[in-house]
């Protein structure tokens, strides 16, 4: 179809507004944002108001299933199920986004380095990448964790550590891509500074794809905690995360099936709404592949 | 294409010696070790001669030199956990049964995913597009380490069509493959969709429309091509996660794999067993990209011989 | 009897920014053995008529709201699938303008050539790679055996449009479709693209419709066109009568817009305001807005085509009134 291109840009409306505009329009996205703040609220604030706290135990009632009281029932300690799903999503989600800020920061830097150094320079920071990518992030982050200790913060930089380099390569592509065009030429030919340039052009301009990568970053930082934890080799008691309690869960759902079913429904729908969302949010900022 | 294949073998050499050293440092300049005082209960002399014996007194690049010169010579040193066997013997041992489950995994993958994200990417914003590609979406969000236990309390204990764990029997195989595969089989029915549905508005779609080809052919000889190519570069990554996925899956399904041995060898710290088991898995990867290299020259002729 | 008779037809887009009216009410017939040039700017319809004919737009968002088209005995625009197939590529095949996405990068150039001969006539794999063998030497290709077993990329643009004029003429059909098949080639390149165009439908006897914004292509190899605009066609005459008489305003915009024709060092004629929104409902005439001819009653009812002579027929309602000459 060369003779119709029916392309109709409101006058006015920015690409923040016209992005804006076209996730709301998407029902899926928008109701993965709702449930995210929602499941985020509840997080920070269902523990302050629950009756138990993560540890207490209560020997005499051990593994109980769901009831008015235990509304997700107990485990075998009788520590109530749905306050330390809550204290476990608390850890999950803050690895999930303390990892991704770390990958954030190294990727960005990195990249934009990469990009704007260009040349040799560039050609190494990248090679070193894809060194870096035929290394299963999974392995290096065991064994990251087995030898800086199994402390929560150590966890989320190891991740972070691992995780940074597909943003590295979005920045950079972005960079190279930019850096060429006619308005930072024409940047650079009114005199303005390096600094100025990456500041108030590059980045603005960069910025779509980042947070779109970095929406899709953060479920696959926390299922890997998870499955660090899974393994036995992330969080420790008495503390949890969904990937512990899920393991806790495996263990018995013989006969505590809930104990698995209620950790693993919550863990899925965090990580349902955080894809559905980046999805959204990246048919929205790049018009050039969405669907209409 | 043989030159190409023989240039490519010649670039892992650089790249492996790179990973080795990568995590060869990585494990020796963290705390702890084994053999560790007060980790069992040995008098410190036997630690003392144990360490010797391992070489793990002498100055690190020593240390390093020497196991860069065992490698080079294909010699990956003893196990230091497990001493009856060598390192080598452990993943002659171990590794078959990870890459079957791999394979077997791959196959559950690519007969799920493609038929889904070709149907979908047919009848686009359609039923037949939305209800494939929201399981797939709910695949990807539902780790294996959810899915495995999920499938054995459903098929193994509720219904007790298939056995809860082990790898000798084949109906034994069935649960580990589909768990570790679906997720993949997700991600491969998202790409393979987004390439069809590319593919499929290009102008050269068109031509074949217009000679009169039946819907059918259209798609099968002029799409799937080029459709496809997502998914064939998707396949390297796959395969790394196909290996590394395997030890959540052997952990539930207790299967005595390579990711079960590496998983316990970190928390031993088996240095040359971690070591053997990361350099293995590396070899892997680089022998599995060369092979989605070479498939991608042999189906997009614009790449071939680059 | 025409070889293909179009009457009334109108492809409609619906998009979220709402109805585009593509083509809103097109007729016209082609003659066995002519050459009928259709010109008109982008998004005047052209293309979309034409790719309604055999059933190519994408639906949805298009949609054929109306109209007929008989070609050898079949409504195209109301023929099954399998129907609209056993025409497709046999007895009406299509050029398209960009040669370098219009065949598949991922098949042999043989393959794609001998593909309409292998589902449409049944031939054997050996009779087909003869008859593409000497079809490419007839397009003008050297050391067809060897070329035949490439990939598009190692074609340049000009080769490749060779090649799809050889795909889309291996059938012998009775109408050659082909949509602006010089646009994207270098200027040498045209020209003898075109001239290749014109020998093949002497040679072959078959009626060709050249889509094309350029009127220099049209004056060189066409015997009668249509002039479109907004979607409908504004005037209809011979190649002859069009360049001595043209009568519609835009016809005549269009030919004092050709630099060419104008005297050297004067400043160059452009068409005032920009083509319509195809998505408005239009009253009267849609050039009406940019016509320095416009009256009021320009905007009133449908302005159907009328012939002024004959063989020669506008839409133009002051020019058919006789208020303007």
């Amino acid at each position: 179809m060369t003779d119709v291109a029916p392309t109709h840009i409101e006058a006015g409306a920015s690409l923040w507004r016209d992005a804006w505009r076209r996730l709301r329009k998407n029902h899926l996205a928008a109701i993965s944002f709702f449930l995210l703040i929602a499941m985020v609220a509840l997080v920070i604030v269902g523990p302050w108001v629950s009756r138990y706290s993560y540890e207490t135990q209560d020997r005499e009632l051990g593994a109980a299933p769901p009831s008015a009281s235990h509304w997700f029932g107990t485990d075998d300690l009788g520590r109530d199920l749905f306050t330390r799903i809550l204290y476990g999503g608390r850890i999950s989600l803050m690895v999930g986004l303390c990892a991704t800020a770390v990958s954030l920061g190294i990727g960005v830097i990195y990249g934009a380095v990469a990009g704007f150094a260009g040349g040799r320079i560039d050609s190494a920071l990248m090679r070193i990448v894809d060194i870096l990518y035929t290394l299963p992030f999974t392995i290096i982050v065991i064994i990251l964790t087995v030898y800086l200790g199994k402390s929560i913060v150590l966890i989320f930089m190891a991740i972070g550590a691992v995780e940074w380099l597909t943003m590295a390569r979005i920045v950079r592509g972005q960079v190279v891509a930019l850096r060429h065009k006619e308005f930072v030429e024409a940047a650079y030919v009114m005199g303005l500074r390096r600094r100025r340039i990456v500041l108030r052009h590059l980045i603005p301009n960069a910025l779509g794809p980042i947070i779109v990568y970095t929406t899709l970053t953060i479920p696959q930082v926390m299922l890997l905690e998870a499955v660090i934890s899974f393994l036995g080799l992330g969080v420790q008691a008495p503390m949890s995360s969904w990937g512990v309690l899920i393991q806790d869960g495996a263990k018995v759902m013989e006969d505590n099936a809930w104990r698995l079913i209620f950790p693993s429904l919550f863990l899925s729908i965090t990580l349902f709404s955080l894809n559905f969302l980046g999805d959204g949010l990246r048919d929205a900022l790049d018009p050039r592949i969405s669907k209409d | 294409m043989i030159r190409f294949i023989l240039r490519r073998v010649l670039g892992f050499i650089p790249v492996f010696l790179i990973i080795a050293t990568l995590v060869f440092f990585l494990i020796r300049l963290a705390p702890g070790g084994p053999f560790m005082e007060g980790e069992r209960h040995v008098p410190p002399e036997v630690l003392e001669q144990i360490r010797e014996s391992y070489n793990l007194n002498a100055p690190l690049p020593q240390q390093y030199a020497m196991y860069m010169w065992d490698l080079v010579r294909g010699d990956l040193g003893p196990s230091m956990q497990q001493p009856s066997r060598t390192v080598s013997q452990w993943i002659v041992l171990r590794a078959p049964v990870s890459v079957e489950l791999g394979f077997y995994s791959l196959i559950v993958a690519l007969i799920i995913g493609l038929s889904a994200g070709i149907i979908a990417s047919l009848r686009p914003n359609t039923l037949t597009d939305y209800i494939p590609m929201s399981i797939a979406m709910a695949g990807i969000c539902m780790p294996t380490f959810v899915m495995g236990p999920l499938l054995v309390l459903i098929f193994a204990l509720k219904f007790q069509w298939l056995p809860v764990s082990g790898w000798d029997a084949p109906a034994e195989k069935i649960l580990p493959s589909i768990t570790l595969g679906t997720v993949y089989a997700a991600y491969i029915a998202r790409l393979a969709r987004g390439g069809m549905f590319e593919v499929l508005a290009q102008d050269f779609i068109r031509t074949a429309r217009a000679k009169g080809l039946s819907e059918t052919r259209v798609v099968l000889r002029h799409a799937l091509r080029g459709g496809l190519q997502p998914v064939i570069s998707f396949l390297g990554p796959a395969a790394a996660g196909l290996l590394t996925g395997s030890f959540v899956v052997e952990k539930i399904f207790i299967i005595p794999g390579l990711g079960k041995q590496f998983v316990d060898a970190a928390f031993n710290r088996d240095y040359t067993m971690l070591m053997g088991a990361v350099l293995f898995y590396a070899v892997l990867i680089l022998i599995f990209n060369l092979i989605v290299d070479v498939a991608q020259a042999w189906l997009d002729p614009r790449v071939r011989y680059d | 009897m025409p070889l293909l008779d179009v009457k009334n037809l109108k492809t409609h887009f619906h998009t979220r920014a709402g109805i585009v009216r593509a083509v809103d009410g097109v007729s016209f017939s082609v003659a066995p053995g002519e050459m009928l040039g259709i010109v008109g700017e982008s998004g005047s319809g052209k293309s979309v008529a034409n790719l309604s004919l055999l059933g190519l737009v994408p639906m949805p968002p298009g949609k054929i709201e109306s109209g007929t088209a008989q070609f050898d005995g079949v409504d195209l625009l109301h023929c099954t699938n399998a129907q609209r197939r056993t025409i497709r590529g046999k007895k009406i095949s299509m050029v398209f303008q960009d040669p370098m996405t219009a065949l598949n990068p991922y098949l042999r150039i043989g393959d794609q050539i001998m593909e309409p001969l292998l589902i449409h006539e049944n031939m054997s794999k050996a009779d087909a790679r003869a008859r593409a063998v000497a079809m490419l030497k007839r397009v003008g290709i050297h050391d067809a055996e060897r070329r035949l077993r490439e990939y598009p990329h190692r074609f340049s643009g000009g080769m490749r449009q060779r090649v799809m004029i050889a795909m889309a003429l291996i059938t012998h059909p009775q109408l050659l479709i082909a949509d602006e098949p010089t646009t994207a080639l270098d200027v040498t390149v045209q020209a003898q693209i075109l001239e290749l165009l014109k020998t093949m439908q002497a040679e072959l006897g078959m009626a060709v419709i050249l889509i094309t914004h350029d009127l220099g292509v049209i004056a060189e190899s066409c015997d009668r066109v249509l002039v479109m605009y907004a979607g409908r066609i504004v005037e209809s005459a011979t190649v002859d009568d069009l360049f001595r008489e043209p009568k519609h305003p835009y016809t005549r915009a269009l030919l004092a817009s050709i630099p060419a024709t104008q005297e050297k060092g004067a400043q160059l004629y452009t068409i005032q305001g920009a083509p319509p929104d195809l998505t408005a409902t239009m009253e009267g005439c849609p050039f009406a807005p940019r016509c320095e001819h416009a009256q009021p009653q320009c905007k009133i009812g449908p302005i159907p085509l009328a012939e002024i002579a004959p063989g020669h027929a506008t839409a133009c309602k002051r020019i058919l009134a006789g208020e303007i000459t």
